[in-house]
């Protein structure tokens, strides 16, 4: 518990009010809140550190590109990925599966080609599929999840044809918060020689992430989501891919030589990094891990266990509450609960949430097929942090059941 | 009969005597339940709002130069805020509400459930009150 509270103050928006009432921040899966540590870094990047990367030889530029690229060693490190230029910074989730959706579309995929998503992806890991199928004549195909939100891995082997080149799945869905057996995936997959993009949004907050382990091919990730300042993003993807693929933009910073007669590309990683990139928010991802990993090693993570097992049985024993994402056993789960009430509307149960203090996040949340897939229009979704409390998920179940009661009439 | 600006301050006030928000939202829910039924079959694609958050059903009649609202919610208190709407706008005059500004709704103090930029049915209703109005000044 007292790991709890000094975990606490590093977040400085946890201890805000909203109408005059203590934040309960549990809409963690939008976006986390960010350390002192980080806001520290950003700051200081500003401060003491601004000048662009890689192209001058002055002082300044110096500091900002070995923040920058000292940056890549730690998060090739945290990954446990080969090689620093197998890591490649994006402005979030959504530009790494484009570029990858480009570049990868532009050197592998061709007409009657065949892309296969998981039925539970957010639209950024549908959309650019979408349009990278329209672009060059190519099929997309849907590996579907169970009534319990479980990924239908066993329909795998039968929906992967020769034509197969890429399979798209949530490392943790944003909904239904299961993990996903991503290594049974891969080695499906590469054995049928489809390549695999992992979207690792969910994926990369709760638990240490090996991507040789994994073996994917493709390990993606925004930085807000884990701490780290918004606009930062990360492109786990192999080498030997990697260097197969065209550039995603050109510009600045991503050449070789540029002349009239023709353009010459840096090589990885700058070949992906056109243009100036997030020189103050890309630091500040090697302070996030780290701090995400120092709250997986001082207990904060098991605290978050137990606060996990206490709402999914108050969620799973209401008759009242259907819950979306119902795991075998609970270690497959995130602190994630989707669900519905009955009789309530989840904008209706969201409002009065907020007017308690209490952040939650309901609709569609950016996953329309899967809302479909359920039947329903929207949800309700509270998702943890490990700064956050058993008395904060007490109060949550209370201010919910007042809630309901409101609306039952 | 009162003017539309008589009738936004009567609501406005009416709506003020609330301090607590969770006591406005209860006034809200009541008023959601007691809108007039709209009817299943007029729940059709094109009267349709659709939003992230709730759906919103709106139908129009045009008599003369009135025009007469009729609306539903999948949500409660959406259906409370229609209600406001409806009570405010339904039977005026085209000109009066295409001449209107609607700054009312501010006053109300529920621009979070009204702004156009959480991707809300309410907002695109209002939206579509206004726009209709114009066409048929
Ligand atoms: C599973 C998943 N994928 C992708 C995204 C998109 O992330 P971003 O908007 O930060 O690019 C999100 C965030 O909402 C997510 O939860």
């Amino acid at each position: 518990m007292m790991q709890v509270e000094k975990i606490r103050q590093e977040f400085p928006e946890l201890g805000e009010q909203v109408y005059g009432k203590p934040l309960v921040y549990l809409d963690n899966a939008a976006t986390s809140q960010r350390p002192r540590s980080v806001i520290r870094k950003w700051t200081e990047m500003s401060e003491r550190r601004n000048a662009n990367l890689h192209r001058a030889v002055h002082r300044i530029a110096d500091l900002a590109t070995t923040e920058y690229e000292a940056t890549r060693d730690a998060v090739r490190a945290y990954l446990n990925a080969e090689y620093r230029e197998e890591i490649i910074f994006t402005s979030g989730a959504t530009a790494s599966i484009n570029l990858v959706a480009f570049s990868f579309g532009e050197a592998f995929v061709r007409e009657g080609d065949e892309i296969l998503v998981s039925e539970a992806e957010h639209h950024s890991d549908i959309v650019p599929w979408q349009m990278l199928c329209q672009r060059k004549g190519a099929v997309l195909k849907v590996l579907p999840v169970d009534d319990s939100g479980r990924l239908c891995t066993e329909q795998l082997p039968a929906l992967l044809t020769p034509r197969t080149k890429l399979l798209c799945v949530a490392h943790i869905s944003n909904v239904l918060g299961i993990v996903n057996p991503v290594k049974e995936i891969v080695n499906i997959c590469h054995s049928n020689n489809c390549k695999v993009l992992v979207d690792g949004a969910q994926g990369i907050v709760h638990q240490r992430v090996d991507v040789r382990e994994l073996g994917c091919d493709f390990y993606v990730f925004s930085g807000h989501k884990v701490y780290a300042a918004p606009g930062t993003g990360v492109l786990y993807g192999r080498r030997e891919l990697l260097e197969q693929m065209p550039p995603y933009m050109g510009g600045g910073e991503m050449i070789g030589t540029v002349r009239w007669t023709g353009t010459t590309y840096a090589p990885l990683p700058q070949k992906f990094e056109a243009g100036t990139q997030n020189i103050a928010g890309t630091p500040t991802l090697r302070l996030a891990l780290e701090m995400a990993a120092q709250m997986r090693e001082s207990g904060a993570e098991q605290e978050l266990d137990r606060v996990k097992s206490f709402l999914f049985k108050q969620l799973q024993d209401n008759p009242k509450i259907r819950l979306y994402g119902v795991p075998d056993s609970l270690e497959q789960k995130i602190p994630l609960f989707s669900f519905s009430v009955e009789h309530c509307h989840h904008e209706d149960l969201a409002l009065i949430l907020d007017k308690m203090g209490i952040a939650v996040r309901s609709g569609q949340m950016c996953a329309e097929p899967l809302m479909d897939r359920f039947g329903v229009t929207g949800m309700l979704r509270v998702s943890l942090a490990p700064y956050n409390t058993m008395a904060e998920a007490e109060y949550f179940m209370e201010s919910l059941a007042r809630a309901v009661k409101m609306l039952e009439g | 009969m009162k003017t539309l600006q008589e009738i936004q301050a009567e609501v406005v006030e009416d709506f003020s005597m609330y301090d607590e928000w969770l006591d406005k939202y209860e006034y809200l829910i009541d008023l959601g339940r007691r809108l007039e039924p709209f009817p299943e079959e007029l729940k059709t694609e094109d009267r349709l709002i659709k939003g992230c958050q709730s759906r919103v059903w709106l139908d129009t009649t045009v008599e003369g130069e009135r025009l007469f609202f009729r609306a539903d919610s999948d949500a409660i208190i959406t259906k409370g805020i229609i209600s406001l709407l409806v009570g405010v706008y339904s039977g005026r005059t085209a000109r009066e509400i295409a001449e209107d500004d609607f700054s009312f709704v501010e006053r109300l103090g529920l621009r979070e459930n009204l702004s156009p930029t959480r991707a809300n049915g309410l907002a695109s209703m209002i939206a579509t009150i206004r726009e209709t109005a114009r066409k048929h000044c």
